[in-house]
């Protein structure tokens, strides 16, 4: 038997053994996810073991280094894992911004003593976070970002405010761009400080959105003080970080949505004909067309994780992910929504569970603009890829 | 197995293209047309390509071939759809080849595959009887004899029909069109007496040829494969090869962009590049992206063709992405450049003319979309791949 081989029949046991059974459910929506931080209210006991017995074998972050919490897996051994994982239906065990966007980041330009402090309470669920960079007058434009941070020797004082901070309201701590020098470029005088939303001056406003849910808030400084250990990188110099974190956030929304083939759905909706072809012959079509789309495109995923698993950079090809993944996932919330009529525009009632087709729909609206833009995504392959001139 | 050329396919593409940017250029597809010429190829050029090992690239190595497999067939005709290399490879190389591997007899495969590796013989299958391809509806019929059997019916859409030394010949021998039982495969030499062969000049300025049987008497080894079950035998076959015709849709689109995106780099218009314009930026992105995802879904089908899988779903998926792909990127490519890409002289017009004969064949779109819904009932498809999203980014 092969290392790998080994590899996989220890997790299998260990995995059959530990997995509670009500943890081997489909996730409906996000808010049934378990997202850990301090205030988190846990659905269930077996939530909460399922998370803690996975922390303890490093296997939230199967790739992580064991020092930092990782399970210290090969990108190999991870796919063996998640392979397991799928086999028995797992959920994932914490659905975290720490662990999809902050942590990347941290194990490539922070510090030892920054890693050692937050990678492994990111691993247990134990911080939860949220990211502040859109600013009210910086959304596609993001360099053009105003918030302050003043230096005053051994912190500096924010102030200003951000908006479309995704959770902020449910947040510990916040990972934010600040302007630390406004005379030169807008690239430059960018820096990436980390915080806790329970620092005085920290304040958040939950932004209501048109499928009637806040996900989002305003939040405010208002002379915060950060201690300057919590600087990541150089001072000035964060926008990289700031570009380099973009580009896995971008590669995580290109990877959302798509639960259920939408074929299995249409077809526990509108029936199969008597050649077992789904009845109405024009959303058959749709449907068809659709999933071709999506077929193709989580080959696209598979074939950019096997390229940086080969050592290629994919670089700006995240924004064709970026691109391509939420437009589709647009698409799929229409169809979605075509092909249960009148019933996936109810609002409220049990009938509807308060309307969740119509609410994740409108949720969808958000996919193309969050982390950059539809539009910004093609200024970016058509910039770095294709070497248009600007 | 990783969703990316290992190293050895690697240095295949890279021999490929400078091949045939350096044998082929689209300057040969050009004269071959304004000359009328009357093979449709070039002959020393074909050689060149056996020698290569291109024409073989689908037999094993015991009878010549270099077994490459389909990805590496896959990448040959990427390679040679940006030039819009004419030669048999498409007929013989990757239609007769399968087929031949597929269904044919140990002394069959012995007899055919060497000299298709070689380039010697150029074997082709003649599938479709109307516009439309839709092999269920075959009437030709093959009658009964003491010694074999008697063709009678027509075939058209038969690629390299008129210089193919060999036909093979999907005909009914039982049952009625419509059925999917009771179709056979019969060798035909072109030379056959009641064998009439009709050179068809398409809009692509390639080989295509209608068929027409008039009482062609064959002998009992003229059957290849089972009697009457040759449509389930030969379906693998003919998806290997609506792969392949996906990956010279994928150079077409490629090369399409390419040469569209260098356009767009040159020209000035209003005293600028026009490329800086963002109306022009965003649709060459959006192309990209287009090809981009059609790449990965014929890998993808590559792949599982050549590890031996149920192909069916991946092989329409691929194809009817690839065509839809393909409308998109010569379309797009005659919009941004202008004018100039409505006129003869400039290349462009012969990319989006061999495209929609390639998006037509073995199944246009709408055939493998209805294909890949059909399929998608099946549990081996869409299923379990949406099961394994999970891990393919972290």
């Amino acid at each position: 038997m092969t290392d790998l081989e080994t590899f996989q029949s220890e997790p299998r046991a260990w995995l059959e053994e530990n997995c509670p059974a009500s943890m081997r459910t489909p996730l409906l929506t996000d808010v049934n996810a378990c997202w850990g931080g301090r205030n988190f209210k846990f659905e269930s006991e077996d939530q909460k073991n399922w998370l803690d017995r996975m922390a303890s074998r490093g296997w939230t972050v199967p790739t992580w280094p064991t020092e930092y919490g990782g399970g210290g897996l090969s990108a190999e051994q991870a796919k063996i894992l998640a392979g397991e994982m799928r086999r028995i239906k797992a959920r994932s065990p914490l659905t975290s911004f720490g662990i999809w966007m902050l942590g990347p980041a941290l194990l490539k330009f922070g510090s030892h003593e920054q890693k050692l402090e937050h990678l492994p309470k990111i691993a247990r669920g134990e911080i939860r976070w949220c990211q502040g960079y859109s600013e009210p007058n910086a959304g596609s434009d993001l360099a053009s970002l105003a918030t302050k941070a003043e230096d005053k020797g051994d912190h500096y004082l924010v102030n200003g405010q951000k908006v479309w901070t995704s959770y902020a309201d449910k947040a510990d701590w916040i990972f934010c761009l600040v302007r630390t020098d406004s005379s030169g470029s807008k690239h430059h005088g960018v820096s990436f400080v980390l915080f806790d939303m329970e620092s005085k001056g920290v304040s958040t406003k939950p932004i209501k959105l048109i499928s009637g849910n806040s996900p989002f808030c305003e939040t405010f400084f208002d002379d915060v003080e950060v201690p300057k250990a919590n600087l990541v990188g150089e001072e000035d110099k964060g926008w990289t970080i700031a570009k380099y974190l973009l580009t896995h956030e971008r590669t995580g929304i290109s990877d959302m949505g798509m639960p259920t083939p939408l074929n299995m759905l249409a077809k526990d909706k509108l029936g199969l004909d008597d050649d077992g072809k789904l009845l109405g012959s024009m959303t058959r079509h749709q449907v068809a067309e659709h999933e071709i789309d999506a077929a193709a495109f989580v080959f696209t995923l598979e074939r950019a994780k096997d390229q940086a698993k080969a050592g290629g950079d994919i670089g700006a090809f995240s924004s064709m992910l970026k691109y391509y993944g939420t437009e589709l996932n647009k698409q799929r919330h229409e169809l979605i929504v075509k092909v249960n009529g009148s019933d996936g525009l109810e609002w409220e009632g049990q009938y509807s569970n308060n309307g969740d087709i119509a609410r994740n729909w409108l949720r969808t609206k958000a996919n193309s603009i969050e982390g950059g833009t539809s539009e910004v995504q093609l200024n970016i392959i058509s910039k770095r890829i294709l070497d248009l001139p600007v | 197995m990783a969703l990316i050329l290992n190293e050895e396919q690697q240095l295949l593409k890279e021999s490929a293209d400078g091949f045939f940017a350096e044998k082929a250029p689209i300057t040969q597809l050009r004269g071959l047309r304004d000359s009328a010429d009357e093979t449709g190829y070039s002959a020393e050029l074909w050689a060149e390509m056996a020698e290569m090992g291109f024409a073989g690239l689908l037999v094993d190595e015991d009878n010549g071939g270099t077994d490459f497999g389909l990805v590496g067939a896959g990448i040959v005709a990427e390679a040679m759809a940006k030039t819009l290399t004419a030669s048999p490879f498409l007929a013989s190389s990757v239609m007769g080849a399968s087929v031949i591997k597929a269904v044919g007899s140990e002394e069959q495969k012995q007899a055919w595959l060497p000299q298709i590796a070689t380039g010697e013989t150029i074997i082709t299958l003649a599938i479709d009887e109307a516009a439309h391809h839709d092999p269920v509806k075959t009437v030709l019929k093959a009658t009964k004899t003491d010694s074999g059997h008697t063709l009678s019916g027509m075939k058209t859409f038969v690629c390299d029909g008129h210089v193919a030394d060999t036909i093979l010949v999907l005909a009914r021998t039982s049952g009625e069109a419509g059925d999917r039982q009771g179709l056979s495969l019969f060798s035909v030499d072109r030379g056959a007496a009641g064998l009439i062969v009709d050179r068809t000049i398409m809009a692509d300025s390639r080989n295509w040829a209608k068929l027409t049987f008039e009482g062609v008497t064959v002998g009992a080894d003229a059957l290849v494969g089972a009697e009457g079950a040759a449509l389930d035998a030969i379906e693998p076959a003919l998806d290997n090869a609506r792969i392949i015709i996906a990956a010279e849709l994928l150079g077409i689109a490629q090369e399409c962009l390419d040469q569209t995106v260098g356009y767009l780099q040159e020209r000035k218009q209003f005293g600028v590049v026009i490329g800086t314009f963002q109306g022009l930026q965003h649709r060459a992105a959006h192309l990209f992206s287009e090809i981009e995802v059609t790449r990965s879904a014929i890998l993808k089908a590559l792949q599982v063709a050549d590890a031996g899988g149920d192909v069916r779903w991946f092989a329409s998926l691929a194809k009817a992405k690839a065509a839809k792909t393909a409308e998109l990127a010569t379309n797009e490519a005659i919009q941004m450049h202008g004018g100039i890409g409505m006129t003869d002289e400039f290349d462009i017009g012969f990319y989006i003319k061999r495209a929609r004969i390639l998006q037509a064949l073995l199944g246009d779109y709408n055939y493998h979309a209805d294909r890949f819904a059909a399929c998608s009932g099946n549990a081996l498809s869409i299923n379990q791949l949406f099961g394994e999203k999970q891990c393919l980014i972290a």
